[in-house]
């Protein structure tokens, strides 16, 4: 029973818990790994199949959630993430480590028990890897950030697959191998038009850090090895020409914006038009990229 | 003029009340979620 004396403490709304989970990045995990399911050769049972992508789905939400509870003072600070539940006070970091962790043992239990034990301990690698490498170690520590705490979100195809199969092959590596080497391009189109909010915050992102110019550079530098990892599955004969030919069309568009931003310097007062453009066209690609692969492996 | 800590109290018990709600549905959903997983397991020939 309350007391007058006693301060009340409002306990976090349920939509808070949800937003914790990030879901807007989940949508683009649970897209991958749902697809490195389907392009496996084997068949998994739909039950067995929605419940691994609800596993990666909660996994992902678990790692978010601690992401945010181990960067609340850094969300703070930036306007695109100050309305999150934790810096804006409406729910204490206590609670949010409470329903990270919780997340991210439920997800790699029901993983491991219901589907196979490959797919829960590469599902533990991405949370531990996203949580311990990324958000503890590297973010605040170095430029090169995003790029080795790309792995993370690189693995879900691999939990895909490994979930239909119980192992890994050399497809769902290129899979992964996809998402890594595109993550740079994709965060660092976001990171030349938040540079402030970067500063501000302290986070050494490669514009922060090394400047405009050499992010860049090295933008360009990214694609080329992932516009070769795209391609790669289709002249390596593990898929068919209609992957071939989305993979050709759709990297040589996501190309020529990356040279477009990669050739240019911004004026003072500009809307970093081709910088947006290859941030949200860049969204759309590995929805492209995944989507032609599973269509492709259907009609093989 | 409303007393604020009675505000807060109200605030409280809903959002109690909404966080019962979903969690029961949530472990209604997953009860629900075992059962087809344990129909799939018997399927495919496991015990």
């Amino acid at each position: 029973m309350m007391t007058a004396t006693e301060p009340l403490t409002i306990p976090a709304d349920w939509r808070d818990f949800l937003a914790l989970t990030k879901p807007r990045v989940m949508v683009l995990v649970v897209f991958t790994g749902l697809c490195g399911m389907l392009a496996a050769p084997v068949a998994i049972d739909p039950v067995l199949g929605f419940t691994a992508v609800l596993c990666i789905a909660l996994g992902a939400g678990a790692a978010g959630a601690l992401n945010m509870w181990y960067e609340a003072d850094l969300d703070a600070q930036m306007r695109r993430t100050a309305k999150r539940p934790l810096p804006a006070g409406r729910m204490d970091r206590q609670s949010a480590l409470h329903f990270g962790v919780g997340l991210a043992v439920f997800s790699v239990l029901l993983m491991g028990l219901a589907i196979n034990l490959a797919a829960a301990a590469i599902l533990t690698a991405s949370i531990l890897f996203y949580v311990l490498i990324y958000t503890v170690w590297l973010k605040r520590r170095t430029p090169q950030n995003i790029v080795i705490g790309g792995a993370a979100g690189a693995f879900p195809p691999l939990i895909g697959w490994a979930a239909a199969t119980g192992q890994v092959a050399l497809l769902p590596f290129l899979l992964f191998a996809l998402v890594f080497l595109w993550t740079p391009p994709h965060f660092w189109a976001l990171a030349l038009f938040v540079k402030t909010d970067y500063a501000n915050a302290g986070v050494p992102m490669l514009p922060v850090v090394a400047g405009e110019r050499a992010t860049r550079h090295q933008i360009g530098l990214y694609t080329i090895p992932m516009a070769a990892v795209a391609v790669a599955p289709w002249p390596l004969g593990l898929t068919g020409p209609l992957y071939g030919a989305v993979s050709i069309a759709a990297t040589a568009f996501f190309a020529l914006l990356a040279a477009r931003v990669a050739t240019r310097m911004a004026a003072d007062g500009d809307t970093m038009r081709p910088e947006k453009r290859l941030f949200g066209y860049s969204v759309a690609y590995l929805f492209i990229m995944f989507g032609a692969l599973v269509v492709d492996r259907w009609l093989a | 003029m409303t007393d604020p800590r009675r505000d807060d109290e109200d605030l409280i018990r809903q959002r109690q009340r909404s966080r019962s709600i979903v969690l029961a549905l949530l472990l209604g959903a997953f009860v629900i979620l075992m059962f087809f997983i344990a129909i799939a397991k018997i399927k495919a020939g496991y015990s």
